[in-house]
Order: C-alpha cells, then structure tokens, then sequence
C-alpha cells in the first residue's frame, strides 16, 4: 500500500461517510432514494471490505494495509489505521450486518409512523463509519473518539425510533455507555502520555521491550487500574454480567435494525477492544484478572440462560441470550489460549449472524402483530411455513447445534478454556452446563412462537415474508450454515494474529507460578 | 477399486438430496412424487450399504478411512493444533449400522407411503425421514467423535421435527405434541453436556478426537493371527518374527513381504496409507503415539501409566479416562433412553408411528449403544465406568419393563419396552459383551420396528373402524383420514388404547402374524431372532460373573433375568388385548387389514425377525454352526470392535430363560383371557390386592415424570422468575441502576457543571459543532423538554469531561 495514496482500510472506513454525505443532499421526500442511497453505500462498503479479506494475508500476524498520517505528532497522535487477524473479520461482519440492518428497514412501520427517513438512515451511516473506526484504528485517542461516536448514533436510533419507554433506554444505554468510557478514557490518557505515543502497536512492543512498564505488585498497583479502566468500559459495553442491565431496555426499546446492529456489533466492541488492548497492553494484570472475569463470564452465561427463560417479551428473552452468549466469549478470551481466542472471535461473527437473526425474526413478527408478548404467538410455523423454518434453523445456531455456526464458536471457546493453565476445568463445566439452558430458552421461544396449535384469529392470515425480509434471512441462514460446515475461511485468518498475541500474553505455560515477580522489572 | 468404499460420502448425500428435493419443492411435487423421491433416496443408501458390505467383505474386513470430497477439513486451528476433520469411516461396525439404517429405513419410507396418506404436511414428513437418514449415516460413519456428534444432535432434531410433526393439532394434542418434542430435546441435551464433556477431555487428553487413524490396526490380535496364519503357509519364506511371542512385543514391527529395509519404513510410515507399498505391518508400533487415534494412544497411555495435565488439573490418565467415559455415559443415557434421562423416550411416542418405529426403536436411540461399543477399548479399560453402566443398563431393563407390564396405550407398552429393551443392551456394555450388545441391536431393531409398524397397522385400521363405524351416522368425510388422524374424536376414542381393540386377530390376519413374530422374538423364544441375541447377553453376564467373578455380572444376570420374564408377559398381554378374545368396540369390529404397502414391510420384518438370530449362532448348538456358521457376525464385528468376544453357548441358561418367558406369557394368557374385567376398562392385576398396589405404579409410570417435574422442572422455573424478577429487574435493573448509577451520575454531573456557567455550556455546544444542537433539535421536535436535557447536559458532561481532561496535557505538551 505504500505506492498508493489510500489504503483500502481508509477506504471502507469513510465510505460510510461518503455516502452520508451523499444522502444529505437528498430532498427528505424521495423515499426511495434514500434508502437504495443507504443501502448501496452499505453494500458498497462491504464488497469492499471482502475486496479487503481477499487481499488479507493471513499468514502474516502484524497490522496490514496501515495507513498512518500525523496529526498531533507532539503528543504521539494520529490517524493510524491497518488490519490484523484480529479485526479483519470485525469489519466484515460490521458491514455485513449494516447492509441486513439497512435492507431490514425498508418497510419499517415505525420509521413510517414517526417519519424523518432520512435522518434514520444518515444515523444508521453514521454508525456504520463509527463502528469501522473502532475496530480499524490503532490509535487510542481516535479509537476513544469512534468509540464514543458510536453512542450518538445509536442514542438517537433508540431515542427517536424506539418503542415505548425509548427515551429512558436510549439515555441509560448513553449513561451506562458513558461511565464506563470515561474510566477508559483516564486511562488511556496515562498510558499514552507513559509511552510517550497514542500509537497502540508502538504501546505494545514498548511492552515486550521493556520500555514502558506498569508495575503490577498486587491487584490494585498501576497496572491492576489502568486494566480496569479498560475493562470496565467494555464490560458493560459486552456486556459482562452484572453490567448488563443496560441491554435488556436497550434492546426491548430499540427498532429492529438497532438491535440487530447493537446484538450484532455493538456488544463486539467490548470483546474484541479486550482482545486488542487488554491482553496485549497489560498482559501481567489480564493473566492476574483473568480467573475473576472468567468467574463473572460464567456466572453470566448461566444467569443469563435463566434469566433469558422467564421472559415473556421476545427481544427481552433475546437481549438475555445475548448476555449469556457474550459470556461464552469472554471466557474464551481470558482462556488466554491461541483455541479460546479464535473460538471468541468467530463466535463473535456467530452471535452477530446468530443473535442478528433472531432479533430479525422478532422483528419481523411485530411488524405483522405488533406486539413482542410470546403469549399472542402460537403455531406461526403453520401460518408462515417459510419463517418457521428459517427460524428453526437460527435458534439451533443459537443454541448451538454442531453443523451449524453456534457450534463452532462454542466448541472451540470451550476447548480453549479447558486446556488454558490460568483457569480451570470447572470453569469449563460451568459454561458447558449453559449448552444446556440454552436449549431450554431457545426451544421456549421457538415453540411458543411457532408450534402449538395456531388458535388465534389475528395470526391465521399473517401476511407472507417480504422480498427484502427474505434477502435479510437468507444470507444468515447460508452463513449459519456454510461457517458450521466450513469453519477453516473464517478462522484462518486470525490464527496468525491470535498466535503471536498469546505468545505476548501467556510466554510459556508457567505463568501462573511467576505471577507475583512478573510486575517487578520497572 | 481402490475409489470403491468412496461410496460412503454418496451414503449421505443422497438421503441428504432427497430431504432438500422435498423441503423446496415437495408441495408442488404431489404425494406421488415426494414418496417416490424419499423412497428411492433411501433405497440406494441401501444399495450402497451393501455395496460397502460386500465391499468389506472382499477385503479381509480391513478398515477404510474416507476423507469425503469439498468437505474434507472441518475445525482447524492451526495455531492450537486442532485438526478436526470430516472423515468416515467404513469397517465391520459401520458397515452393519449402515444396512440397519438404510434397510429398515426404506421399508419404513414404503410403509409411510400409505401411513401418511393425505396428511397436509406428507412432504415435510418425507423430507425430514431422509434428514434423519442423512444424519444417522454421519453418525455412524464419522472417524472422529465431534463428526459424530453433528449426527447425534441432528438425529435429535428430527427426532423432535417428527415427534412435534403434529404440533398444530386441536383440543391442546397439538401443544402435548410439542411438548413432548420438547421433553425430548431438553433431555437429550442434558446427555450432549455429557457428550461435549467427554469429547472435550478426550481432545485435551489425546490431542485428537479421532477413533483411528488411517494407518492404524484396529485389531492388533487379529491381525497378527491372520500374519502368522500366512506365514505358516509360505515357511519356506520364514523372514520375519518368531511364532509364539507376537502379542505384545514391540520389537517384531513389519513383515516384509518384499524384503524392504523394514527400519526405513517403519520410520516412514507414521500418518501414511496404511497400504505403503510391500509392507504390511502386523501391529501399530512403529506409529508414534501421537499419531494414534484415540483408542491406540489410550492403550499406550496406560501401559506407560502416563500422567496428564488438563489446565492445572493433573491426574493419572486412567482417571481421566473414567471421567470422560463417565461423561460419555450421561449422553448415552440420553440418547439411548437410560435410567435418568430416559422419560423423553415414551412421550416420544407422539410422533408418527412409522418414524417411531425408525428412529425411536430401531436405529436413533441405538446410537448410544452404538457409540459405546465404538468406544469399547475405553470402556473395557474403565472398569468404574463399565459398573456404572452395567447398572444403568440393568435397572433401566427391569424399570421399564415393570412399567410397561402397566401401560394401556399399545405404542406407549413398546415404548417402555424399547427402553427396557435398549438397557439390555446397555448392561451387557457394562459387562464387555460388546459384541453381544450390537448382536441385540440388530436383532433388536428388526423385532422392534416390526412391533412399531404392526402397532401403526393397527392404529390405523382402527381409525379406519372408528371412521366406518361413524361415517353411516354423521355421513363423515372418508376421504378425511391421516392428516387430521383422530383430530375429531379424541376425546371420546383413543385409537391407541388397548381397551378398544379385541379380536383383531381375524380382522387383520397379516397384522397378526407379523406381530406375533415380532412378540415372539422379542421374548426370546426360540428359534426367533430375540432369542439368540439376549441369550448371548446373559450368557456373557453369566460368565463374567460366575466364571470371571465380576460383581456386575451377578447383579446383571439376575436382574435382566426378571428384566426378560417381564417382556414375555407384557407382550404376551398386549398380544392377547390387541388380537385376541372379541372386538371390544365398534372400531375394532370394523378395523380392516391394512394395504399392501404396509403388509409388505410387516412381512419382510417378520421374515428378518425369525432368522437374522441365525447370523450369529454360537458354536456347537444343535448342529446349527454347520448350516450357519459359529458366530459369524462376531467373528465379523472383532476387526472394529476389539475387545468383542464369541460367548459360549449355555444349554442351561437358554432353556432356564426361554422356560421363563413361557411361563410368563402361560400366566398373561391365563390373566388377560377374562374378558370381563378388560370390558369394564381394568386391569386383572388391579383388582387383584396382592398385585394391585404393583399394577398402580407401573401404571403410573412409578412416578418418575412428577418427581422430576417436582425437583427439577419446578424449581427450575421457579427459580428463573425469581433471578428475572426479583434479582434481575428489581434489584440489578431498578434499584441498582436508580440509586448507584443513575443518582452517582447526576451527582457527578452536577459537580462538574457547577463551576461552569450556563453561557460557557452554551459556548461549548456552540463550539463543539452544530452536529449535536442539530440533532437534539430534531429530538427536540418529538421529545419532551425532560429528554432534551438529559441529552444536552449528557453530551456536554461527556464534551466538558475530554476538555477538562485534555487541556493540561496539551498545555503540557
């Protein structure tokens, strides 16, 4: 990329406002030109975010296709973007379900009732371009800004769009969102000024130099809290149990596309900035940590499958899956093995096909009912043979049935966690017994929506399945498929990156003896 | 000939075409169509599976490993070395899973032709039979366990798609339907936890999830044998390895046919076809370790008495070994329907007759004796878990088969009696008679998916009665049957209730005598089928307790003793109830012998269920060897199947058990030829008081779904609503939010913002961008004054918060 002015990261990344820019012009009236505008950028974007995949060299573990330009070289900030094993596939999947978010909302009663189309779709680009940023710069202080862009975006989706009680969703989701960022946002300002540099990968091999250090003598020395400055910000963005309670309002309050998009990005934004940051950047604190957060991913894998079975609204039951289902990626990551790390980010794109799906489904449901109450549903499959068993097939990737995605991310997480030398079998045991409740809400989902005896007069004429509701589903449906059978392309490409991360993190296998002396080289 | 056993990928991919055909376009298709597709998908399974059968045969037996065309890798992680490949497998025990599978399946999808005449969803019904086929096929096919758990979970899904087939049926049937699928499900993936489990230490322990290897030996023993046979015929040539000390040494690798330098090739052949030109190796010990499959490496293992860590667990490998056997088991009995988990299996019942026959008793719930007799190196070195199975097995045989002597329903009796029967299988796991236990398989799956269909036969003719009976009354719709089977009636007719039936036995003459076959295998009468297969079980159970002193063996022999005089009477009860004395109704008066695409498979399954028994005759019976060969199917079954062994024919044992169940069915006939009490709907045994207290728990199923709803359902849902309620929404969602963050962030706010001064705010909105007063300007049009402060002093708290922050640092700087 040195021969060309733009690298084709720069490129995905702005053509979301490129297209932004474009729709302003539009006049509000033109409905239609609106949306294909919306559409055509995001489907323009994600081609070529594929273009990127192909030209991706998965063999070569180190940032590709940077692009760097100074900004404020004084304080070591700048434009600094590039693609590794571990974001590649996140910007795929982002716009990926960006174009599922924007085709969804064609003919969405509530952007009808409510109007300002345009304004909608300028909020969904706008998080498109936020989201991309967060997951291609390696900047800290423009990775906080896209990080906290991604939050008006989606504000005003919930707030604007939202069902009922959309302005107490939209401002906890800002507040919870918020908190946790600015803890971030300390420390990240202590880390950039240590190192000298804003610039995450120059941070990191400071780290393995032994250039910058932050001491780690107990679990609240220097390194213990900027760990947690972190964290804390993407626990509650995961989100981790118990900082969850976000999501739930979120989610139920959201229009379908934002909470495909919230289900489906959004919450990877916490996971994957502990991949990118956590490990890498405090890898003595992460080793340290790890058991208690693994203990925290648990208990919410667990919790949330429970909690996720006593609902009686669908995205409510759906937002506590996603609790229970991000658990398993958290576990993954502080496995600190190369498996549980690539199990935690193809589960990632699995939850987002997965868990995108089910709240299309949803969506779609209360497009016809309007209502989200399991209780008015009953022996839909009957009436809409076609959605039924294109839910079938989602909720079993959901619950992870082997041959489909679900499984693979699941399987792997767990086979990480079981063979990491920082946590132990038990953990393993606990987060396996969540296969099992997963079964349990999910067949309580399905079959309260779809089978029983189709009793009610409203559902017997359910109108039939769109054509854009059809294209949204049909591309989950062959993904969720294709990544069960064929897991190898979508998680080759960061077997490289993973490798040498954990061999940053975890040295040798023994670290868990050394714990205590490793801080002390300062 | 060498892309012959190839074939095995076709074995799954034309049930799996044929389920695809009928799913997209089996409306459109007609009945015909979609009947001819299902049906034809599955009969070249079959073909197929004896082509692999003769296949096999021609080839000494010797194991073929097939790595399928597109799909060849499956879970790979380099950096983790996972390798976890699609890849099957064909050898003795596939094979004969195979023919089980593909042979009863097509008479299954003939019989279905007619069963599921007329039901709204026929094209579902065809397309998820040949799923299930797919799906049976990569579970017994795969070379590794993660492969055939893909088959496992997806026999269980269509195993639930068919027991809910009919989820929309009124007067709540439909919703007991569904429920039943569900329990189904649920239970099983109770067992998958176990499955996962196990397959997870398996992986950590080994490094692979593989049985074998493509290069690896299966049956070390045999192979050597069949080396020294042919080196005794050509002594001349004499090379290698001296007769008597074969068996275990390590030093005697290759016999070298060609006279190659042995070193080299020993040293080359690790990972390789096993067929390295001019060599043929006797044992596995030139492969290294690591490049075993499972069973190889865990006898190696335990030779070494190797240690292994799993994270910072570290335990001796034999305890592992336990652990994930055990964990094995916990979805064995889930699949298999086993003491805990085996409720599922008779609410099962709710589904189809013909795919109750298929999957509920010949082939799906097999899957767990299947995987454990695939697993019998591990078993056979885990003597706690080889116990625990025994008992599982036997306890499940003798609960089952108590409550089944309680049932009315005549598909819930076969039911209770495929699980009891199903523990048979399981005990003799327990106590190493695997090759006894997959002899009881196949005799199992002919008998019992003859009983299922000759119940669906009667079932339906029935439901024919029923409509004739009432159809000159109410002038009722005749085309209206299979769909909407007994839709109308159910509340007053229950075509499956035994007390409605009677005297069946002139109406349904082919029903009859088919069934009798069945009923007669199944209570091991001779010369039926039964009969070998569970003398050869507690023969084995004999000798591995009186002659092996193992305790299992005892407690196995005793219990599946009564165990199998329980299954003499209530299938002599049901025999009597169904067939025999007057029809009881006007349904039964009226019930008609079914068509010919029903009949047709009945006697091809009678035929089967006569003389399949005679595949396995032990030696030195009646001069029965000399017609049909001493134990040939074990004989067959040890070159995948290890540690299988030939039993020994016992003269006392089988005339002590074959006396038993006459016995049994002596004193059914005495008890149920009083027709009186069974027109008045009860139970001879009920108003007997000696045996009325026994009658009522087996009627009530001894309780076992109310305990569990009781302890575990309960509770569960229970606890749910308070974690949802009370933890979640309450305390975490409310208080928590409005008392912690919600007041501590406006506390925050307030600090920060009261030094600065409205006009600076306003200046910092200004300043920041027109973006935000924009777009809370739009908010500003919907939402109330309330939102938009919280939003503006939001967006400026978080504006404010980065400038406080970063203007030091920049003056800094």
């Amino acid at each position: 990329m040195e021969n060309t002015g733009l690298s084709l990261v720069t490129v995905v990344l702005f053509l979301p406002l490129v297209g932004f820019s474009i729709l302003l012009f539009i006049p509000d009236a033109q409905s239609r030109n609106i949306k294909y505008t919306a559409l055509g950028t995001s489907l323009v974007t994600f081609a070529l975010s594929l273009v990127m995949w192909a030209n991706f060299d998965a063999a070569n573990p180190a940032l590709q296709m940077v692009q760097r330009w100074e900004w404020l070289p004084q304080y070591g900030i700048g434009y600094y973007v590039g693609i590794d094993g571990l974001n590649m596939i996140m910007v795929v999947l982002t716009t990926f379900i960006m174009s599922i978010g924007i085709l969804s909302s064609f003919n969405a009663h509530v952007i009808q009732e409510r109007g300002r189309e345009k304004l909608y779709y300028l909020f969904m680009l706008l998080l498109q371009w936020a989201m991309i940023g967060v997951f291609v710069v390696q900047d800290l202080i423009i990775f906080y800004i896209f990080w906290e862009v991604t939050l008006v975006p989606m504000y005003f989706l919930v707030g604007i769009w939202g069902g009922e009680k959309r302005v107490y969703a939209a401002v906890k989701f800002f507040l919870y969102t918020m908190a946790g960022s600015i803890l971030m946002l300390l420390a990240l300002l202590y880390v950039g000024t240590q190192a000298g540099t804003f610039a995450v990968p120059e941070i990191i091999a400071g780290i393995q130099a032994g250039t910058i250090s932050f001491p780690l003598d107990g679990l609240f020395s220097t390194q213990s809290i900027l760990f947690l400055g972190f964290f804390i910000a993407f626990a509650i963005k995961v989100p981790i149990w118990p900082l969850h309670s976000w999501l739930p309002d979120a989610h139920v309050q959201a229009p379908t596309a934002g909470s495909v998009i919230l289900a489906g990005v959004l919450l990877k934004m916490g996971s994957y900035g502990m991949i990118r940051f956590l490990l890498p950047m405090f890898p003595e604190a992460s080793v340290a940590w790890a058991p208690i957060i693994a203990l925290l991913a648990v208990i919410g894998i667990i919790y949330g499958a429970w909690v996720s079975f006593a609902q009686t609204d669908m995205k409510k039951l759906v937002a506590y899956s996603s609790v229970s289902h991000m658990g398993f990626i958290v576990l993954g990551i502080f496995a600190m093995t190369s498996i549980g790390i690539q199990g935690s980010i193809i589960q990632m794109v699995n939850h987002g096909i997965s868990t995108g799906g089910l709240f299309l489904i949803v969506g779609m449901l209360y497009e016809r009912r309007h209502t989200k109450d399991l209780a008015a549903f009953g022996g839909i499959w009957k009436a809409m043979p076609l959605l039924g068993a294109i839910s079938l097939v989602v909720v079993l990737s959901s619950m992870g049935m082997p041959g489909l995605n679900g499984f693979i991310g699941e399987f792997t997480i767990l086979l990480g966690s079981m063979g990491s030398t920082v946590l132990g079998i038990g953990f393993t045991v606990v987060a396996a017994l969540g296969i099992i409740l997963a079964a349990i809400y999910m067949l309580n989902f399905f079959q309260r929506i779809f089978m029983g005896e189709l009793d009610k007069e409203e559902n017997k004429n359910l109108p039939k399945l769109e054509w854009n509701e059809i294209a949204v589903l049909v591309p989950i449906v062959v993904l969720a498929i294709w990544i069960g059978l064929q897991p190898a392309p979508f998680m080759n490409p960061s077997d490289a990156t993973v490798e040498s991360l954990v061999a940053q993190v975890v040295p040798d296998t023994t670290t868990v003896a050394q714990l205590p002396e490793a801080g002390q080289g300062e | 000939m060498a892309y012959y056993p190839q074939l095995v990928s076709l074995i799954i991919l034309i049930p799996a075409i044929g389920a695809f055909i009928n799913i997209f376009w089996g409306a459109r298709l007609g009945e015909k169509w979609v009947g001819t597709v299902a049906t034809v998908a599955s009969a070249l399974a079959f073909v197929i599976a004896v082509l692999l059968f003769v296949y096999l045969e021609g080839s000494g037996y010797e194991a073929v490993v097939i790595n399928p065309p597109i799909f060849d890798g499956w879970i790979q992680i380099p950096a983790g070395e996972v390798v976890i490949p699609w890849q099957q497998r064909v050898d003795t025990l596939s094979s004969t899973m195979m023919l089980i599978i593909t042979g009863i399946g097509t008479l299954i999808h003939v019989y279905s032709i007619s069963y599921m005449h007329g039901d709204a969803r026929f094209h579902r019904y065809f397309a998820y039979l040949n799923m299930f086929l797919a799906f049976m096929l990569v579970l017994v096919t795969a070379n590794n366990f993660l492969m055939m758990f893909v088959g496992w979970e997806g026999v269980g899904l269509c195993s639930f798609l068919l027991i809910g087939f009919w989820f929309d049926k009124a007067h709540g049937v439909g919703w007991r339907n569904t429920m039943a699928a569900n329990k189904a499900m649920l239970l099983n993936r109770i067992g998958d936890f176990g499955v996962v489990m196990s397959v997870l230490i398996m992986f950590w322990t080994f490094g692979t999830t593989d049985y074998f290897r493509p290069a690896e030996i299966v049956n070390v023993h045999l192979a050597e044998e069949a080396a020294h046979a042919a080196e005794a015929a050509h002594s001349e040539e004499g090379a290698v390895a001296a007769e008597g000390e074969a068996a275990n040494k390590p030093g005697d690798v290759v016999l070298a046919q060609e006279g190659e330098g042995e070193g080299a090739a020993a040293e080359e052949a690790h990972g390789e076809e096993h067929s390295t030109p001019g060599v043929v190796y006797v044992n596995n010990d030139h492969i290294e370790t690591d490049q075993l499959g499972v069973f190889g490496q865990a006898e190696r293992f335990l030779d070494e008495g190797r240690v292994i860590d799993i994270g910072p667990v570290q335990l001796p490998f034999s305890t592992w070994l336990t652990i994930m056997t055990l964990f094995l088991v916990l979805g064995v009995t889930g699949k298999s329907a086993q003491i805990p988990l085996f409720t599922w299996l008779p609410d099962a019942m709710a589904g189809p007759t013909p795919a109750s026959a298929l999957i509920h008793a010949a082939t799906m719930v097999t899957a767990g004796v299947y995987i454990m007799v695939r697993s019998n190196v591990l078993f056979y070195y885990a003597p706690v878990t080889s116990f625990v199975v025994a008992m599982i097995g036997a306890l499940t045989a003798l609960v089952a088969g108590f409550i089944a002597m309680g049932q009315w329903d005549i598909k819930r009796v076969l039911a209770y009696s495929t699980v009891s029967q199903l523990g048979f299988m399981v005990a003799a796991v327990g106590i190493g008679a695997y090759a006894a236990a997959i002899f009881h398989l196949v005799t199992h799956a002919f008998f019992k998916a003859l009983l299922f269909l000759g119940s669906g036969s009667v079932i339906h003719a029935m439901e024919h009665g029923h409509h004739h009976a009432h159809s000159h009354g109410h002038g009722h719709d005749d085309e209206h049957h299979g769909d909407d089977h007994h839709d109308a009636h159910e509340e007053e007719f229950d075509p499956q209730d035994m007390r409605n039936m009677g005297g069946l036995r002139r109406k349904m003459p082919l029903t009859f005598i088919t069934y009798l076959f069945g009923t007669l295998a199944l209570a091991g009468i001779f010369p039926f089928a039964g009969f070998w297969s569970k003398d050869e079980i507690l023969a084995d159970s004999w000798v591995a307790g009186f002659d092996n002193n193992n305790l299992a063996g005892y407690i196995v022999f005793i219990i599946l003793l009564m165990a199998a005089a329980f299954t003499a009477f209530y299938m002599w009860r049901q025999i009597v109830l169904v067939f025999f004395g007057k029809p009881r109704t006007e349904a039964a008066e009226h019930a008609p012998e079914s068509s010919r695409l029903i009949t047709i498979p009945l006697v091809i399954l009678g035929f089967f269920s006569l003389g399949i028994g005679f595949m396995n005759t032990p030696s030195y019976v009646l001069g029965l060897d000399n017609i049909f060969g001493a134990h040939l199917f074990t004989d067959r079954l040890e070159y995948s199947v290890s540690k299988a062994h030939a039993s020994e024919f016992n003269l006392l044992i089988a005339l002590g058990a074959t006396a038993l169940a006459v016995a049994a069915m002596f004193l059914a006939n005495n008890i149920y030829r009083r027709s009186a009490i069974i027109e008045a709907r009860r139970d001879p045994l009920e108003m007997l008081p000696t045996t009325a207290p026994f009658w009522s728990l087996a009627n009530a199923r001894m309780y076992w779904d109310a305990f569990y709803s009781r302890v575990f359902a309960r509770p569960f849902t229970r606890i749910a609503y308070f974690l949802s309620d009370v933890v979640d929404w309450r305390f975490l969602h409310d208080y928590f939010h409005d008392v912690v963050i919600w007041k501590g962030f406006n506390a925050a706010a307030q600090g920060l913002s009261k030094p600065v001064d409205l006009g600076v705010i306003d200046g910092a909105v200004n300043g920041v961008g027109r973006v935000f007063g924009w777009l809370s300007s739009q908010l500003r049009q919907i939402q109330t004054g309330y939102v938009r402060t919280y939003a503006l002093s939001l967006l400026v708290g978080v504006v404010l918060v980065i400038l406080v922050i970063l203007l030091p640092l920049l003056q800094r700087g």
